[in-house]
């Protein structure tokens, strides 16, 4: 430890420390600021001849000028190896069940615990041999954990390839055991356990290459995967005024979305939505797997009334254990909510660094900072020919609700899909709010193309219609326009709005939205003849109460058909035959 | 052992520079000058420089002004003899009662450990159907009260605090008129609430950085309350007096401001206050209500605007009346699946048939023809504003339901309502009044 720099206070202001130091010192390496016995947590952010600038990632309250820093040598990190998933953690990866048992009711200062319990054994079963060569990232043996195949791999930080020089054989073991001996080139011996760091804010490169991501990534929300379909190793963001269902959103995505893993960081929002997912997945089986949702879940929670700066480090941690996932060849959906609660962060450090501010006292490198993070998403090939993908998604919360900000402009040039919500739906309780005329998404929907192509049409005259009635009136509009402007009225009832609260229509599997589509799709495309304004308006109003009824009603059930037949009936009869 | 100091170096606002050693971040200072005496928080050090905020301002503070250390930080008195009292936000008693010492705390606490916290679930009831049957106010819920400047938001304030079912009341005032202030002091007075009600008042004449420590002030002595088991309901009016009080100090501090001269942290500073509120598992909860005035009628001006970022929901006060769209209590799905089968349905049907009736308004007064189902919105819209709506209502969850239906059923046929084949069949009046 010796050759770690130490240094002492010489300025405090608000969460950042200046420290006049001696020794090395690099940029965002970690040191601890002392008070008495307790060591609080920090990172390097700037450096000025002898004086590094550190954020503290918890209250600075009672630190003195004077106070020791020690630094570590080491970059911030996250643990990985077995037991990652189901646990809860802070924005540092500190397991918040554990500090509970430890502390209370209330988070304390300093109080820092493994991220990986030391005590649990794993049924450890090798997959390689002694002499063989190994990459970074290549897997050495395997653990079940849950109900995955939990590949213990060759750290990623290992330079080129190695040999093996010995390898545990099947047994019961720890994370701190061995479970292997490799040689580097030069000779140099390595004892490898299941258990590695890695520095948050690098991403995990060990694979073979990235590929263009195509397959969809079934969300089961209707307006998303048949609209705006987000794919497998893709990107998308959530912006949105307070309250607009951005939440709401993603927490029906982590439920039943199609992927293997879920990450859930909560950055700096509420923590009371952190708890419904925490206490509600356990109970919840994913009919998928048969297995409660939480065996596929890691929770990163740092909400809004926990230390700003680990905001940041919250999003990184969640990106290093998705990036740890994807390794073995799965498909990890990483949601983050808020980015903008992270950028703020970012904000808040930059004004007490005084660097020049960009628009809204944003630093200026906020744009590479969010397209970096984005990049750290995608769909590899990995050096075994497996597949793995990273999906994330993240809320956007722009000030005042107008997307004309830079945390938002910002995010949108780098996603591959744009779910804006909008305060006039969720007003209307139109949920979920998703704009159907102003989102838009560059991969493929789960329903044929073309038939989605129509339906946006209908919408984008219908809503032009509406706008029109509002001048001229329903009197001087045409019965044509008039049941444009129902037909879309008709598919946004029932198929763009969807009741994220009902047991069956929370979820509609890509199946059923091809098969409930091809029909509603012809329903639009139908033409139709009423007597009048009001004999339209009673037919959708029926046609709709009909349809809505159908999407409550389960599969496999002979009620499911009836309505089909029903609505079917229906259609036929206002059907006009040129 | 405190040792005294007397070179200020520098004044600026409520701030005050002097060179000392050995001096804690966050701790109090005593400034005793020809003013009189006032406390002060330390909120920069650099070097040997120390900056500190003037709790009383730094009007009439001179360079020769003695600073005395303190070695803690900002702390309140917790005892039952709180009750009934009324203290400034720097806790001095601003009734005549005498000044309590007992049991300190620290302000501005550590926050709860997410993985402690636990679902809310039960309902506050306060016979306002706009709250009770749209927007169900749930223990532990934290939400605030969107007014312009003069809207009855403290008469509204006063009133569910006397209706819900709580054990403890703290009132935190910023900027109050002095006649609210004794408005609040006499109708809870009158109901005979002023007994379990601690109250922390900052008047529009007091110093602004009292302001400031209003919301804390009252947080941790809620917090302790509640830690000891009671249900606590927390009134703070008005949060953006207190963001503008941020704003004031900001500025002198020449921070760098990121929305109309807010400081960039308005967000985290506001949530860390507004978190608090809490369901402690085995104990009490700490509910807070805060009223947040919209600067020109605008929910897009950056302290309700982040307010709405925080909170679980907002209701807005209109002309009198709590405004069903944008009001919404995001915590009422956690209760209100367990009240009634029919709570859910009433609610959103009335909602939607509500807004249908507002673009018929439209329509109508730009002199549009009405058909008969813009005859039947009319009809509907006005008895919901009547029935429903006015302030002045005071019934049961229970009653306003089955007067939902029972408007419903006077205005309108079973279809167009877009309810539920079922729940109609089970709770459509079955003689309806004959129509029109
Ligand atoms: N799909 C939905 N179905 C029904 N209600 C919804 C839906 N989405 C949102 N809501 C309602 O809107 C409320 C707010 O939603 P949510 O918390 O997701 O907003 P948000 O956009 O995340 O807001 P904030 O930016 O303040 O966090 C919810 O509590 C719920 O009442
Ligand atoms: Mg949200």
């Amino acid at each position: 430890m010796a050759d770690h720099a130490t240094g002492k206070i010489v300025g405090v202001n608000g969460n950042m420390i200046t420290v006049a130091f001696e020794g090395s010192v690099s940029q965002n390496e970690v040191g601890y600021a002392r008070h008495g016995d307790m060591r609080l947590i920090a990172e390097v952010v700037r450096i000025r001849d002898r004086n590094a600038d550190l954020q503290v990632f918890d209250s600075t309250r009672d630190l003195m000028v004077g106070s020791p820093v020690e630094f570590t040598g080491e970059l911030l990190s996250s643990e990985l190896g077995p037991g990652l998933l189901t646990q809860i953690y802070d924005g540092l990866q500190n397991p918040l069940p554990r500090l509970a048992e430890q502390c209370g009711f209330f988070l304390e200062r300093g109080v820092y615990l493994t991220a990986i319990p030391r005590d649990t054994r794993w049924a450890f079963t090798p997959r390689v041999k002694a002499g063989d060569k190994l990459k970074a990232g290549e897997t050495i043996g395997t653990v079940p954990e849950g109900m995955f195949e939990h590949r213990i791999m060759l750290p990623f930080d290992v330079d080129g390839s190695v040999q093996v020089e010995w390898v545990s054989p099947a047994a019961s073991l720890t994370v701190m055991d061995p479970v292997a001996r490799v040689t580097d080139p030069t000779g140099a011996k390595r004892e490898i356990t299941m258990l590695q760091r890695w520095p948050v804010k690098i991403p995990i490169q060990a694979f073979a290459e990235r590929l263009r991501p195509a397959d969809p990534l079934v969300t089961k929300i209707r307006i998303v995967d048949t609209f705006f379909p987000v794919a497998r190793g893709g990107t998308y963001c959530i912006p949105g005024p307070f309250g607009a269902g951005k939440t709401v959103l993603q927490q029906i995505t982590s439920r039943y979305a199609d992927v293997d893993i879920v990450i859930i960081a909560a950055c700096g929002e509420r923590a009371g939505e952190v708890v419904e997912t925490l206490r509600e997945f356990p109970e919840l089986i994913d009919p998928k797997t048969g297995r409660s949702l939480m065996d596929r879940t890691v929770i990163i929670c740092n909400t809004s009334s926990m230390p700003v700066a680990a905001r940041e480090a919250s999003v990184y941690t969640a990106a290093t254990i998705a990036a740890y996932y994807r390794q073995m060849g799965l498909h990890v959906l990483l949601l983050a909510d808020s980015t903008s609660r992270w950028a703020q962060a970012l904000r808040e450090m930059s004004g007490r660094l005084e660097e020049i501010p960009g628009e809204e006292a944003f630093p200026a490198y906020l744009e590479s900072v969010i397209a970096a993070f984005y990049e750290r998403g995608g769909l590899v090939r990995l050096h075994d020919g497996s597949f793995g993908s990273i999906t994330i998604g993240g809320t956007v919360s722009p000030a005042g609700g107008n997307f004309d900000e830079p945390v938002t402009q910002s995010t949108l040039k780098v996603v591959g899909a744009f779910h804006g919500l909008s305060r006039a739906r969720s007003d209307a309780r139109r949920y979920p709010a998703i704009d159907p005329l102003d989102s838009w998404s560059k991969y493929a929907p789960v329903v044929p193309a073309e038939l989605v192509e129509t339906a946006r049409e209908l919408l984008r005259k219908g809503s032009d219609v509406g706008q029109m009635m509002k001048v001229v009136g329903e009197e001087g509009t045409s019965i044509d326009d008039f049941t444009t402007y129902l037909k879309s009225e008709y598919i946004d009832s029932v198929y763009l709005q969807q009741d994220a609260y009902h047991e069956v229509d929370c979820a509609t599997p890509a199946e059923r939205q091809r098969e409930v589509f091809t029909l509603i799709a012809g329903i639009l495309q139908q033409s139709m003849t009423f007597t009048d304004k009001t004999a339209a308006r009673r037919f959708f109003h029926q046609l709709t109460q009909t349809t809505r009824d159908w999407n409550r009603t389960a599969a496999d059930t002979p009620e499911f058909k009836e309505l089909q037949k029903k609505i079917e009936q229906m259609v036929a009869e206002v059907a006009s035959h040129a | 052992m405190h040792k005294y100091y007397h070179r200020v170096q520098n004044i600026a606002g409520n701030v005050l520079t002097i060179r000392a050693e050995g001096v804690r971040y966050g701790e109090l200072a005593e400034v005793h000058s020809r003013r009189g005496t006032s406390l002060a928080q330390v909120i920069r050090l650099k070097g040997d420089e120390v900056s500190l905020q003037v709790f009383s301002g730094s009007r009439g503070v001179a360079t020769d002004a003695q600073i005395r250390f303190l070695g803690h930080p900002m702390q309140v008195p917790f005892t039952d003899a709180l009750l009934g009292r009324v203290f400034t936000g720097g806790a001095e008693p601003r009734d005549n009662g005498p000044a309590l010492t007992d049991n300190l705390i620290a302000i501005g606490g550590p926050s709860v450990n997410p993985a402690r916290r636990i679902i809310p679930r039960r309902m506050v009831r306060t016979g306002i159907p706009m709250i009770d049957l749209f927007n169900t106010l749930v223990e532990s819920q934290k939400l605030p009260i969107f007014a312009r400047a003069g809207e009855p938001y403290n008469p509204l304030l006063a009133r569910i605090a006397l209706q819900s079912e709580v054990d403890v009341i703290v009132l935190g005032g910023m900027g109050l008129k002095h006649d609210d202030y004794l408005f609040f002091r006499d109708t809870l007075d009158a109901s005979g609430a002023l007994a379990r009600t601690v109250m922390f008042v900052h008047t529009a004449a007091d110093p602004v950085v009292e302001c400031l420590l209003v919301p804390d002030v009252s947080l941790a002595v809620a917090e302790q309350f509640a830690l000891a088991g009671k249900r606590v309901l927390v009134l703070l009016t008005d949060m953006t007096n207190f963001a503008d009080a941020m704003k004031e100090i900001a500025i002198t501090m020449e921070q760098i401001p990121s929305n109309r001269g807010y400081p960039g942290d308005l967000y985290s500073q506001l949530a860390s206050r507004y978190e608090k509120a809490v369901d402690f598992e085995g104990a009490g909860s700490l509910t807070i209500l805060a009223v947040t005035t919209m600067p020109g009628d605008d929910v897009t001006h950056p302290v309700p605007d982040n307010t709405g970022y925080i909170t679980e929901g907002q209701f807005y006060l209109r002309d009198g009346r709590i405004e069903p769209f944008g009001s919404l209590s995001r915590l009422k799905q956690l209760v209100n699946g367990k009240t009634r089968d029919d709570h859910r349905t009433i609610m959103n049907a009335m909602i939607q048939l509500y807004a249908a009736y507002r673009e018929t308004q439209e329509k109508q007064s730009m002199g549009f023809r009405m058909n008969e189902w813009d005859g039947k919105l009319l009809k509907y819209g006005v008895r919901f504003e009547r029935e429903m709506m006015d302030l002045s209502v005071n019934i049961p969850l229970e009653s306003a339901l089955d007067l939902g239906w029972a408007i419903f059923a006077d205005c309108f046929d079973p279809i167009e309502t877009g309810i539920h084949s079922k729940l109609i069949d089970a709770y459509w009046p079955k003689v309806a009044p004959a129509a029109n």
